[in-house]
């Protein structure tokens, strides 16, 4: 079936990601790409316990993820990455060289970030990144839920559509 | 959040946090049934980091002394934060999936320790959800 959508957000597995997304999408294999998250138990029972039944969920730092993409995109069930930052989702989509879009979830305000969207906030460095990535040819958009529409980069970085 | 919901009374026996203004909108509801609105702190957790959710619901239970958190969904972002919270905090209790009996049910239950008189209402909300028809 493969991965229909990678999702960039920094509240992680959430009501978003797993109703919002998920329901239509309907997504069978969530893989959480964090390395933080990867490394221990905890964190892991703590996103694990958000997932509903019918949805299995992986952890994976972003070098294991690079590794196992082949599995993810192979795999019978519709699949979701998420990362909870865009340097995360940088090093992935670098490191697999095979994904073509990345969604823009919800990148919040923390100090050094100026607002673009309601939930995307972005430093320098971040915009940096996000416009190398689609030089690359990787489309991407800003898309809270499924309704709103996707929001391309250009507009995005331009502060426009606030 | 903002100051004239994250204010809210000195004294409350529980924070409710949720989805866009959910949580308002319960506690509103139990204002009109019962008036007993004021045990409750209502938090909105929109346009927030998952830090700063962590926080406001902390200082949160520091200036009420509450020791019960409702919130709407498992999956939820305040959920994952108050999970964090109970798990550093002895004696505090998250329910999630809060509807509006459960939160009748636990500012009636003043007989009962904040705590069990949370983890009665989760039982009263579990029960008030009945299918009719066929």
């Amino acid at each position: 079936m493969g991965v229909h959508l990678y999702r960039i957000d920094d509240r992680l597995i959430h009501g978003q990601v797993v109703v919002g997304w998920g329901q239509p999408l309907n997504i069978r294999l969530l893989v959480l790409v964090d390395d933080l998250v990867a490394a221990s138990d905890w964190e892991q029972e703590l996103y694990r316990m958000a997932v509903p039944p019918e949805m299995e969920v992986r952890f994976a730092d972003v070098s294991t993820a690079i590794r196992d993409h082949a599995k993810y995109a192979d795999d019978p069930r519709p699949a979701l990455v998420l990362t909870g930052d865009i340097a995360s989702m940088y090093r992935l989509v670098k490191g697999v060289k095979a994904i073509g879009s990345v969604n823009l979830g919800g990148i919040h305000h923390r100090a050094g970030r100026s607002e673009k969207l309601r939930y995307i906030y972005l430093t320098p460095d971040e915009e940096r990144q996000l416009r190398e990535l689609e030089a690359a040819g990787v489309e991407v958009t800003a898309q809270d839920v499924p309704s709103a529409r996707a929001v391309p980069l250009p507009e995005v970085l331009e502060g426009a559509a606030r | 959040m903002n100051e004239e919901t994250g204010g809210g009374p000195a004294k409350a026996r529980a924070i409710v946090v949720g989805h866009g203004e959910f949580a308002a909108g319960l506690v509103s509801a139990v204002g009109q049934i019962c008036g007993m609105a004021d045990k409750l702190v209502v938090l909105s957790m929109m346009g927030m980091t998952p830090e700063d959710i962590e926080k406001t619901i902390r200082d949160q239970l520091v200036r009420t002394g509450a020791q019960v958190i409702f919130t709407d969904l498992p999956a939820g972002s305040a959920t994952i934060a108050a999970r964090r919270l109970v798990k550093e905090t002895p004696g505090l209790v998250l329910v999630s999936g809060v509807n509006l009996a459960t939160l009748l049910d636990f500012v009636f239950s003043t007989d009962l320790s904040p705590t069990e008189a949370a983890r009665t209402a989760a039982e009263r909300g579990k029960a008030s959800l009945i299918v009719v028809g066929r």
